[in-house]
């Protein structure tokens, strides 16, 4: 059992989500930045979805209530433990973690994955539909389960910060704006606002303008996708996104620059291209 | 015209929700290898496929997509009926908009069998559509911070039964005690695109 002495800014038990539900209305949920989870989970010998902890900012103090193998990977912490490689927490010890040197979100497995009570499938807080366990308090008891599988890796180096540059294709809505819009969008940054969350990285910057009035019909949203609202702000839709939406997409970015995105942390710039 | 969501989703435009709901259930009777999402809506189906082999999936939604054009509509399924208590907060002023008594409201509520148009919102929120006209209405100007799971209410051209406690702007005719979303049964909800639907008196 590892028990929550203090979250940080915010905390989650996330896994790899709830794929395949979104014509039911359930978002998919999981990790945001899901490479650094499944690395997580990687190097303490865990299948690359079992269930761990989503910081936001770091600052989180666990109890560990039973000794246990543990590793972190996303945004490395500046203190508290090693990045990228699997650590040994004696029983009784309690894990103080620092904030992070760049980025937002530091993922934590431990051996054997968290073991929450799953709903649909999944251990994710989804913090758009509320499905899920909760956020992690003060005093929230988390159950690990029984180690699979052998510790193999003994070291990843963590990567550094990857420039804050977002690859998009066009579409599925570019004919909803002016024309060379895309291209627009491209053309100088835009900076991740406060009100940034698991649903999306909410951005300030230059208007995106339409061309076309009206209301388009609800449609399926993807994840990575750049949604427009009326005031012209683009949101880039994390894991926790609405499965349809009826505000039109300008681009989608790349599967493999989400996790970029989800590292963006309130004020920092970012910028779109078309190339790649 | 099959439009490109990013690397992984394909957006087909049906222009109709008949024919989203033909090509849904077209592709999940048969299933193509890596779709992992397929969301109808009112004229598009996304269709999100990690690792497909684009250009043969493209193909398919194609001709799949001219022959669910000419079918016909999907009464063949059956029909789920709801019964209504009639006691909404909002019943008396539906009535007062739609220049009707209260009896002819629930009268033009229950008459027609609804279609489960797509999900949103919220996990099992449904969009029944097929709502008589004369019940269209708008949204409240203020939205309740809290609507009880259950509720059935309409706004715009639809109705809908609260699947949980929520905040919600929707009109609040009745209640049900039917649940349409339970988290412990497969399918978690009740209500499926292309379901057709009754509303009955309690």
């Amino acid at each position: 059992m590892i028990e929550v002495v203090a979250p940080g800014p915010y905390a989650t038990v996330q896994d790899l989500g709830r794929p395949g539900l979104a014509h039911l209305g359930v978002p998919c949920s999981g990790a945001a930045d899901a490479p650094s989870l499944r690395l997580a989970n990687r190097l303490v010998g865990n299948p690359e979805g079992l269930a761990g902890v989503e910081l936001t900012f770091g600052m989180a103090r666990l109890r560990f209530h039973d000794a246990a193998w543990v590793a972190l990977a996303g945004a490395p912490l500046a203190s508290g433990a090693d990045m990228g490689a699997p650590f040994w927490v004696p029983a009784g010890a309690e894990l103080r973690l620092g904030p992070p040197v760049w980025g937002l979100r530091t993922y934590l497995a431990v051996r054997g994955g968290i073991e929450v009570e799953p709903v649909l499938g999944s251990r994710s807080t989804d913090s758009l539909s509320g499905l899920g366990p909760a956020p992690l308090r003060p005093g929230t008891l988390l159950p690990v389960g029984r180690p699979l599988g052998e510790i193999s890796a003994d070291l990843a180096p963590p990567p550094g910060p990857r420039p804050a540059v977002l690859r998009i294709l066009p579409g599925p809505r570019d004919d909803w704006f002016a024309p060379g819009a895309p291209a627009g969008l491209c053309a100088r940054p835009y900076t991740v606002t406060q009100d940034s969350n698991r649903v999306g990285v909410r951005l300030r910057g230059p208007e995106v303008v339409r061309a076309r009035r009206g209301e388009l019909p609800s449609e399926g949203m993807v994840l990575g996708a750049v949604q427009v609202p009326p005031s012209g702000q683009p949101i880039v839709f994390l894991a926790d996104h609405p499965p349809t939406g009826g505000y039109p997409v300008i681009g989608v970015v790349r599967a493999a620059d989400v996790p970029v995105a989800a590292q963006l942390r309130p004020g920092d710039e970012v910028r779109f291209t078309l190339r790649g | 015209m099959i439009r490109t969501a990013g690397e992984h989703g394909l957006l087909v435009e049906t222009g109709s929700l008949e024919a989203s709901h033909r090509l849904d259930a077209a592709l999940r009777a048969e299933r193509p290898e890596e779709v992992v999402e397929i969301v109808p809506g009112p004229e598009t189906v996304l269709v999100v496929a990690p690792g497909a082999d684009r250009e043969r999936l493209r193909a398919r939604l194609s001709s799949l997509t001219d022959q669910v054009r000419e079918g016909a509509g999907m009464t063949d399924g059956p029909v789920v009926t709801i019964p209504v208590v009639y006691d909404g907060a909002d019943l008396e002023s539906v009535a007062g908009l739609a220049g009707l008594p209260v009896e002819e409201v629930i009268a033009r509520h229950t008459g027609r069998e609804l279609v489960v148009g797509w999900l949103g919102f919220a996990p099992g929120f449904a969009y029944l559509t097929g709502l008589d006209p004369v019940l269209h209405m708008p949204r409240l100007d203020t939205p309740r911070t809290s609507v009880p799971a259950g509720s059935v209410a309409v706004a715009g051209p639809y109705s809908a039964v609260y699947p949980a406690a929520s905040p919600g702007g929707w009109r609040l005719l009745g209640r049900t005690s039917t649940p349409v979303w339970d988290v412990s049964a497969d399918p978690p909800s009740l209500f499926r695109p292309g379901m057709r639907v009754r509303f009955e008196p309690a």
